[in-house]
């Protein structure tokens, strides 16, 4: 007995055989607790029926993983957290008016078609919150483009970037009187927008939140907010009211971040994160959009193994 | 080779669309409403019947080297006569397919026939497989022109006439990327069944 005890000793794993405690379920609890904030106050914004498209988007999301699972006798990860993800983000980027059918289809098709479709968890080449938002984008076009004006039930209006693009940078101006008032409404929220999406800063706690415990990178947010920047004063616009409008701080800490969809090399992290912040301008200014986020980062989730492929570090001793 | 088995081969076991997966051009394309895809799928089962009864006839006459392009002289032919028919009869239907009815001629199913059955087997053989392979088609685009038109526009619509309608609709079927997904969900349906099935080779 004790010498079947020794040999079991001597019998060799495969890696990795240092284990860290990080683990899928805890890295995903992070980014939700993480988005909490910045949902909380899309509801408090926007009232209960906020809630309940964040309710039901969730919900959806966690149901048709564990009864596709089932159904195709996979294994069955719908606790691990990454549907509540999915779910809670794709509920942050509809519009607070959406009907409850919006969330419900989006994230089964989130769930069903871009991630299980393709494998499951760590398969899937784009970011299924994102996607899932596009089809909803082309299936319901009036649902997903009416605004609620915050506090105010069944009052809409535009967006800050609806605006700009319909009637130029006075018509904001006239809006908000001052600029001031402007970067203020924006960096706290208090405007029309998607559900989560308004408030720059608690996106921003929540960003740098996950920063300091390690989740995600500083590279890909920073690159994707400073090439944002940068772009629009290229293009002669407000640079600080291009960054602090639209989903570009939702997209830039919460969704190109998403480790399966994003590059694994820092450089292709630098590469993915200027990518996405000049695609997101490059629509905003010259496509019939007024918001590029979404597209940017979908095109660039597709050039992520050919990025992953040619900024490969090379293995010691390697010519 | 038995009548039953080429029937059975171009309906199912060798369905043009979901098992060999040819012909995918107008499968995306015309399989918005389902008159478009029947009369897509008529048009070329019209043509590969045709085509496959004259490449049958002529086989032996048809020099190896330059088949390929007396087979395309042939298929256009029919291609001529099918567009000119549709403009004729159909010209609403004609006017949507558009582009895609000259564009049989490139049809891989069209050509693959030809040169995988009608060129080695007798008339009355290809002219069953032309016609069932047709059909093979004409059901598979009817399918997929169903499933889009009805969950992209909420109405099925039968040559004119609406079989019924309700009040929902996911608009995004009907634009290209339902078509595509439409499609693949439809593979991998079939694959599945296959799979159990345990008929796969």
């Amino acid at each position: 007995m004790q010498s079947q005890n020794e040999l079991q000793r001597l019998v060799c794993s495969s890696s990795p055989h240092v284990r860290s405690g990080i683990t899928i379920k805890k890295i995903m609890f992070a980014v939700v607790f993480s988005l909490l904030p910045a949902a909380g106050y899309g509801v408090y914004l926007f009232g209960m029926h906020a809630l309940l498209l964040i309710l039901s988007s969730i919900g959806m999301a966690v149901l048709t993983e564990f009864g596709l699972q089932k159904i195709f006798r996979m294994k069955v990860t719908a606790s691990d957290g990454s549907a509540i993800i999915t779910g809670l983000l794709l509920a942050m980027i509809i519009p607070p008016s959406a009907p409850l059918y919006v969330p419900i289809i989006g994230s089964f098709f989130a769930i069903a078609i871009v991630k299980l479709a393709f494998g499951g968890l760590g398969s899937n080449i784009f970011n299924p919150a994102l996607a899932a938002r596009a089809f909803l984008v082309a299936s319901f076009p009036v649902a997903m483009t009416i605004w609620a004006r915050p506090h105010v039930d069944g009052i809409t209006g535009a967006t800050p970037l609806g605006m700009l693009s319909e009637s130029g940078m006075s018509a904001v101006l006239d809006h908000f009187k001052t600029k001031i008032a402007m970067y203020s409404a924006m960096f706290f929220g208090n405007t029309s927008g998607s559900l989560g999406e308004t408030s720059a800063l608690l996106l921003l706690v929540g960003g740098l939140f996950l920063i300091a415990i390690r989740v995600i990178s500083w590279r890909i947010p920073a690159m994707f907010i400073g090439s944002v920047y940068l772009c629009s004063f290229l293009f002669g616009k407000d640079p600080l009211m291009a960054v602090l409008s639209g989903g570009v701080f939702l997209g830039a800490f919460f969704m190109a971040t998403d480790y399966v969809s994003s590059p694994t090399t820092t450089i292709g992290q630098i590469i993915f994160g200027l990518g996405c912040g000049m695609l997101t301008v490059l629509i905003r200014e010259l496509a019939s959009y007024p918001e590029g986020v979404m597209f940017a980062i979908l095109l660039m989730n597709c050039a992520v193994p050919l990025i992953d492929r040619f900024t490969k570090p090379k293995t010691l001793g390697q010519k | 080779m038995k009548t039953g088995k080429i029937i059975w081969d171009g309906l199912a076991k060798q369905n043009p669309t979901f098992r060999m997966a040819l012909g995918l051009c107008p499968t995306l394309a015309v399989t918005t409403a389902l008159t478009n895809g029947l009369v897509m799928g008529i048009a070329v089962t019209f043509v590969l019947a045709c085509s496959n009864v004259l490449v049958s006839l002529l086989r032996k006459i048809i020099p190896d080297k330059v088949r390929i392009p007396a087979f395309i002289v042939i298929i256009a032919t029919f291609v001529t006569i099918a567009d000119m028919l549709l403009e004729g009869f159909v010209p609403d239907i004609h006017k949507t397919l558009g582009i895609f009815i000259p564009l049989i001629v490139v049809n891989c199913i069209i050509l693959g026939r030809a040169e995988s059955f009608a060129s080695k087997n007798p008339v009355f053989s290809s002219l069953v497989d032309g016609i069932f392979m047709g059909l093979g088609f004409t059901l598979s685009l009817s399918l997929i022109s169903v499933i889009r038109e009805v969950l992209g526009t909420g109405k099925l619509i039968f040559f004119g006439n609406l079989l019924f309608s309700f009040d929902f609709s996911v608009l995004g079927f009907v634009l290209a990327p339902g078509a595509f997904l439409t499609l693949g969900l439809l593979l991998s349906l079939f694959n599945y069944i296959d799979l159990k099935r345990g008929t796969r080779q």
